[in-house]
């Protein structure tokens, strides 16, 4: 589904591996290590070295909103520039019970908005647009045990229905246990598997 | 008394300017700290006219293309340099320079010549009589109208950039990521132009207008004059604005349509 070729960013050494169809790997590293450039890397949203290839199309070879599209990063931060939270989701059903809220959610202001609510509709807002590869920053770092217990399940959802693929990026390795097939770890600017 | 010109004479001047010299003493006796400021202004602004003056008249007399054009091009030269040397976010300097030339280019040189050639229609159609005067107007008008366009527009995204990546992310286009910015520029650029049509002849008497009613013009043929800088004026800023508003947001995304803000301004802002 995903397979990255040689991809190298910053201080960041080659980087090559692979994810399935339905798969989700763990990426974990202090901070600083390089995380957050990688997925920007795959994401193509940096100039990088190497080739990332996404069910078999390589990056260069799509438009890259096109790329984005089907290879969509969920940034640490969620950014929002309208009024209310219905603006930023193109009429689409979006199941917001499965992250706890009710459907009335559309009519709520951002600027009301706590950074875990924003947190969690972001990932319902990106879930919505149905990419192939979800790039996940550390998707529950502001969210309570029951929250980040949500989020845990609807993204393996997504991930079995769909046949997508993703890479978590979390400093909480026990999470990188419960959600990842497989764990990689930044150590001197290589990535590298550890379990 | 129509069509006789009233000539100012030397008392004429003595006269505003010792209006002048008392507003300096007052503000000197009131220690208001603008004294010196009105001098060197004052100043200034009689040395710079009176030679803009003789060497209008110089060249008014020779009406010939080479002179109009070399006056045209240091007239462009110093209204790009004063469009870039009003951007908050300094642009890079030699590709800053070349779009502000570019869009005053297209804002004020090409709408002059149009409405020398087309409107005017002098004999021939760059007697610097018609042409430096109009090239004038329409520099000093859209260059406010450029400059805060480009203020707009590289100002707001650098600020919204968290935002405009955002919506890269989720897979939108560059030139819908920031059309929301563009848009704003665009309204910022053409205010002050479509508030002056506006309020013409209402809340102000426009200058050249009333310059020409001074020196004896029929006020009807002012007017039509007026309402030709008007419109020269609006669709120079307008176009000049659309073009220097397409070329920087082309500027600010690369190939793969990233935020690219290190092609776009110095590295020390």
């Amino acid at each position: 589904m995903l397979r990255l070729e040689d991809i190298t960013i910053g201080e960041l050494g080659a980087t090559n591996l692979t994810v399935a169809a339905g798969e989700c790997i763990g990426l974990h590293g202090t901070s600083g290590s390089g995380k957050t450039r990688l997925l920007r890397a795959i994401a193509d949203l940096e100039a990088h070295g190497g080739q990332a290839y996404a069910d078999g199309a390589a990056q260069n070879e799509v438009k890259a909103h096109e790329w984005r599209r089907r290879v969509m990063l969920l940034p640490s931060e969620s950014q929002w520039w309208q009024d209310r939270v219905g603006q930023h989701f193109d009429n689409k059903t979006v199941a917001f019970d499965k992250l706890g809220f009710e459907d009335d959610v559309v009519n709520w202001q951002i600027s009301r908005c706590s950074s875990g609510e924003k947190q969690r509709l972001a990932i319902l807002r990106l879930l919505s647009h149905q990419p192939r590869v979800l790039l996940l920053d550390e998707p529950s770092a502001n969210l309570d045990e029951t929250n980040t217990e949500r989020v845990e399940v609807l993204i393996k959802q997504y991930l079995e229905q769909f046949h997508a693929a993703a890479i978590w990026v979390s400093h909480d390795l026990r999470q990188l246990e419960r959600v990842a097939s497989r764990q990689f770890q930044i150590i001197d600017d290589q990535v590298s598997q550890i379990a | 008394m129509n069509n006789s010109l009233i000539y100012l004479t030397s008392v004429d001047l003595i006269i505003t300017a010792l209006l002048i010299l008392l507003l300096i003493s007052l503000s000197s006796y009131l220690k208001l700290g603008v004294a010196l400021q009105l001098t060197i202004a004052a100043i200034r602004t009689t040395v710079q006219l009176l030679l803009v003056g003789l060497i209008l008249e110089a060249v008014f007399r020779q009406a010939q293309l080479h002179w109009t054009v070399l006056i045209a091009a240091v007239m462009l030269t110093v209204a790009a340099f004063e469009v870039l040397a009003r951007q908050k976010l300094k642009l890079k300097r030699v590709w800053g320079f070349s779009i502000s030339a570019l869009a005053m280019l297209i804002s004020s040189f090409l709408i002059t010549v149009l409405a020398l050639v087309v409107v005017i229609d002098a004999d021939p159609w760059y007697t610097p009589r018609y042409a430096i005067p109009l090239l004038g107007m329409l520099l000093g008008n859209t260059m406010t109208g450029i400059a805060l366009g480009i203020d707009r527009l590289v100002q707001t995204a650098w600020q919204q950039r968290a935002i405009i990546e955002q919506r890269l992310m989720l897979g939108e286009k560059d030139v819908d990521a920031i059309r929301d910015i563009t848009r704003d520029a665009m309204r910022a650029g053409m205010i002050p132009i479509i508030n002056a049509m506006a309020a013409a002849g209402i809340v102000s008497l426009p200058g050249m207008m009333t310059g020409q009613i001074l020196a004896g013009s029929p006020p009807v043929e002012a007017v039509k004059y007026q309402i030709l800088i008007m419109f020269t004026v609006t669709a120079g800023t307008g176009f000049g604005v659309i073009a220097i508003l397409q070329i920087i947001t082309r500027r600010m995304f690369d190939e793969r349509e990233r935020l690219r803000f290190d092609r776009l301004l110095l590295k020390s802002s």
